[in-house]
C-alpha cells in the first residue's frame, strides 16, 4: 500500500512540475510579453524598458529565470495583477469562497440527487421509471450546460418567480437564507453532469452487486430487503462512485467558469474571465495553475480513496 | 458516415479463435453487414440517425427552407414573436431566427466535424505508433497525455483563444479543440496496438516483408476501427458543446458569425421579449447530441468495443 501510495504522490509531483513548465512557456510567449503593459505606455521611455527587463531578470537565460519564478511560486509571490496592480493571490483568496461555496452546493446536490435516482433505477431495472432516467441521463450530459441555466432562469426565476435570476446576496442581505435561495439554480446547473452520470454508475454498480453471492445468502439467511440493501449492497457499490467524485471535482471547478458567467456569481470563475479581457497575465496563469493543481490532485485522490477502498488495486 | 468497407473488427482475420469459418475469409463488407444488423436493433440509435439526417439535412437546404438570409438587419421588425412569415419569429435586430438557426448549423456541425476529424487523426497516429512501437516512443506519447490531461481545456482553450482573437476565428477554434481532443483516443488506440501486434496476422504481414508503416496503417488500424469510430461520434458531440459553451463565454467565434451557440448567448437578453430565440438553438443542440449519443452507444454495441 505505501509503496502505491509514494509512487502515486511522486508521479502527481512530476505532472505538477510539468505544468508549471508549461506554464511558464505559455506566459512567455503570450503577446507582447511579460512587459506588453508598459509598451503602450509613452511615459515609459525605451531605456527604461531595458532596466525593467534587466530588473525583472528577463535578460537572463529561460532555465535561470524559470527556477526563480517557481521558487517564487513556492513562497507565494504569485506576481501582481496588471490590471490592478494587487497581489494576485490576494484577489484570488478574495474570489476563492464564493466558488467553494458554489462546488460545495452543486457536490450536496449531487449525492443527494444521484443516490436515490440511482438506487430507484436498480431496483426497477428496464421498468419504465428506469428507462425515463436513463433517457433523461443521456439528455442531462447533451445540454449545454449554459442552455439549461438560461431555461431555469426562464422558468424559475422570470415566469414562476421562485428563486432570484442572479448573484450570491441580495443588497444589504447576507442571512444564509438568502445565500440559500440563491444558490439554488447555479448549484442545479453545476452539479447537473454529476448528478446524471453518479446515478447512472450507481445504478450499474448496484446491479453488479445484487448479482453478488453473498447477497443471495443475506436473502436467504433472512435479513430484510432493506438491511441487505443497506448493510451488503450500498456499501459494495459505493467504490466506483467515491472514485468518480474525485474525478468530477476538477470538472466542478472548470464548470464553475460557465455557471458563474450565467448567474452572475462573484466567483474565481468571472475573476478569470475578466483577467482574460484585460489581458491580465498573471491572473490568467494563476488561474491555469490552480485548476490544473486541482485537476492533478483530485485525480491523485481518487486513486488513492479507490486504493484504500479496494486492496485488489494496490498489486497492479 | 464513411465505413471502410474491406476488414473487419476486431479479431476478424484471426479465423483461429472460432474456427467456424473453416479458413474461408469472410466476404468483404461481411462484418460491417453484420454489425448493421446489431445496431439496427437499438431503436433509439435509429431514431438518433433520423434526426441527425434531419438536422444535416436542413442545414445543407438552408437556402432551400428559408428565403432570409441570416444577417440581414430588419430594424422594423425586431423581436417579432413566431409567425408564419417568421416561423420562430426574429431577434433584436430583425433577423430571422429560423434562417439563423439553419444557417448557424453549418458552422457548428462544420466545427464539431472538421474538430473531430483532426483530434482523430492526432490520436490515432501517436495512439497506434505508441501502441506498435512501445519502448521509449509509448512512454513519451504517454506522458504526453498525462501532461495534456493534467490541465483543465476550457482554461487553455480560453487562454489560447483569448490571445489569437481575429486572426481566422473558425480555423482557430477547429485547430484548439482538435489539439485538445486527441487524448482519449490516443489512449484507446493505443490499448488496441498493444493486443493487435502479436496477433498471427500482423506476424504474417511482417514475415511477408510488409513495412512497418504499412502493418501500422494498412493491417492493424481496421482491426482496431470499432474503437475508434465511437470515440470519433462522441468526440463530434463534445467538440459541439465546447465550442457553443466558448461562444457563451465571449471567447469563441466573433458574434457576427451565426452559430448555435452565439444564437443562445445573444438571445439570453430578450429571453422574455421572445423565449423562442433561447429555446430554439438550444433545443436542436440538445436533440443533435443525443441523437449522436444514442448511435455512438449503438456503435459501441454493434461493433463489440469492450466498455471500460
Amino acid at each position: 500500500m505505501s509503496s502505491f501510495v509514494a509512487r502515486r504522490i511522486v508521479q502527481a509531483a512530476l505532472l505538477l512540475i510539468a505544468v508549471t513548465f508549461v506554464s511558464y512557456g505559455i506566459m512567455n510567449v503570450a503577446p507582447g510579453g511579460p512587459l506588453a503593459v508598459y509598451l503602450h505606455n509613452p511615459q515609459v521611455t525605451p531605456e527604461k524598458i531595458d532596466l525593467l527587463r534587466h530588473q525583472l531578470g528577463l535578460d537572463r537565460p529561460w532555465y535561470v529565470r524559470y527556477v526563480a519564478w517557481l521558487g517564487g511560486l513556492v513562497e507565494g509571490h504569485w506576481g501582481y495583477s496588471y490590471y490592478t496592480g494587487r497581489p494576485v493571490l490576494a484577489m484570488i483568496g478574495e474570489r476563492l469562497p464564493a466558488t467553494l461555496t458554489l462546488m460545495l452546493g452543486a457536490f450536496a446536490l449531487a449525492i443527494g440527487l444521484s443516490f436515490p435516482i440511482g438506487l430507484y433505477a436498480a431496483t426497477h431495472k428496464y421498468r419504465w421509471g428506469d428507462n425515463l432516467l436513463s433517457f433523461g441521463s443521456f439528455f442531462a450530459w447533451a445540454m449545454p450546460t449554459f442552455w439549461f441555466g438560461l431555461m431555469l432562469q426562464l422558468l424559475v426565476g422570470v415566469q414562476l418567480r421562485l428563486l432570484p435570476l442572479a448573484g450570491m446576496h441580495e443588497i444589504g442581505l447576507t442571512s444564509a437564507g438568502d445565500l440559500a435561495r440563491h444558490l439554488v439554480m447555479p448549484a442545479m446547473v453545476l452539479g447537473l453532469g454529476s448528478i446524471a452520470s453518479w446515478s447512472r454508475y450507481l445504478r450499474s454498480s448496484l446491479l453488479d452487486t445484487l448479482n453478488q453471492d453473498y447477497v443471495r445468502t443475506a436473502h436467504a439467511k433472512g435479513l430484510s430487503g432493506r438491511r441487505v440493501l443497506r448493510r451488503h449492497v450500498l456499501r459494495n457499490s459505493l467504490i466506483p462512485i467515491v472514485t468518480l467524485m474525485g474525478l468530477d471535482l476538477p470538472a466542478l471547478f472548470s464548470g464553475a467558469v460557465v455557471t458563474e458567467s450565467i448567474f452572475g456569481w462573484p466567483g474565481m470563475g468571472r475573476l478569470f474571465l475578466s483577467a482574460l479581457n484585460n489581458r491580465d497575465y498573471p491572473l490568467q496563469m494563476a488561474g491555469l495553475m490552480i485548476s490544473a493543481a486541482l485537476l492533478i490532485a483530485g485525480n491523485l485522490l481518487a486513486d488513492l480513496t479507490y486504493a484504500a477502498l479496494d486492496p485488489r488495486i494496490r498489486y497492479e | 458516415m464513411s465505413e471502410p468497407r474491406e476488414t473487419g473488427i476486431r479479431g476478424a482475420p484471426a479465423a483461429g479463435t472460432g474456427g467456424a469459418r473453416g479458413g474461408v475469409r469472410p466476404r468483404p463488407g461481411g462484418l460491417w453487414a453484420l454489425a448493421w444488423v446489431r445496431f439496427r436493433r437499438h431503436r433509439m440509435a435509429l431514431a438518433g440517425l433520423a434526426v441527425l439526417a434531419a438536422v444535416v439535412g436542413a442545414v445543407v437546404l438552408a437556402p432551400v427552407l428559408t428565403q432570409y438570409d441570416p444577417t440581414v438587419l430588419d430594424p422594423d421588425h425586431s423581436l417579432a414573436g413566431p409567425t408564419p412569415a417568421h416561423l420562430l419569429g426574429t431577434d433584436d435586430l430583425g433577423r430571422d431566427e429560423f434562417a439563423r438557426l439553419v444557417y448557424g448549423g453549418r458552422i457548428s456541425l462544420l466545427v464539431g466535424t472538421t474538430a473531430m476529424l483532426l483530434g482523430t487523426a492526432i490520436g490515432v497516429t501517436l495512439g497506434s505508433i505508441a501502441g506498435y512501437m512501445g519502448g521509449w516512443i509509448d512512454t513519451a506519447v504517454m506522458r504526453l497525455v498525462d501532461l495534456v490531461l493534467s490541465f483543465p481545456a476550457i482554461f487553455l482553450l480560453l487562454i489560447l483563444l483569448n490571445w489569437t482573437a481575429g486572426r481566422a476565428p473558425v480555423i482557430m477554434m477547429v485547430a484548439y479543440l482538435g489539439l485538445f481532443g486527441w487524448t482519449g483516443l490516443a489512449r484507446i488506440v493505443r490499448a488496441e496496438y498493444l493486443s493487435l501486434r502479436s496477433r498471427e496476422f500482423v506476424e504474417d504481414a511482417r514475415a511477408a516483408g510488409a513495412g512497418t508503416l504499412r502493418i501500422v496503417f494498412r493491417h492493424i488500424l481496421p482491426n482496431a476501427m470499432g474503437p475508434i469510430l465511437v470515440q470519433a461520434a462522441f468526440a463530434v458531440a463534445g467538440a459541439m458543446l465546447a465550442e457553443a459553451a466558448l461562444d457563451f463565454l465571449g471567447f469563441g467565434l466573433p458574434p457576427g458569425i451565426p452559430t448555435w451557440g452565439n444564437l443562445m448567448t445573444q438571445a439570453q437578453n430578450y429571453m422574455t421579449s421572445n423565449p423562442m430565440l433561447v429555446i430554439a438553438p438550444g433545443l436542436v443542440v440538445t436533440l443533435t447530441v443525443v441523437a449522436v449519443f444514442f448511435i455512438g452507444d449503438a456503435l459501441r454495441d454493434a461493433l463489440d468495443v469492450r466498455s471500460r
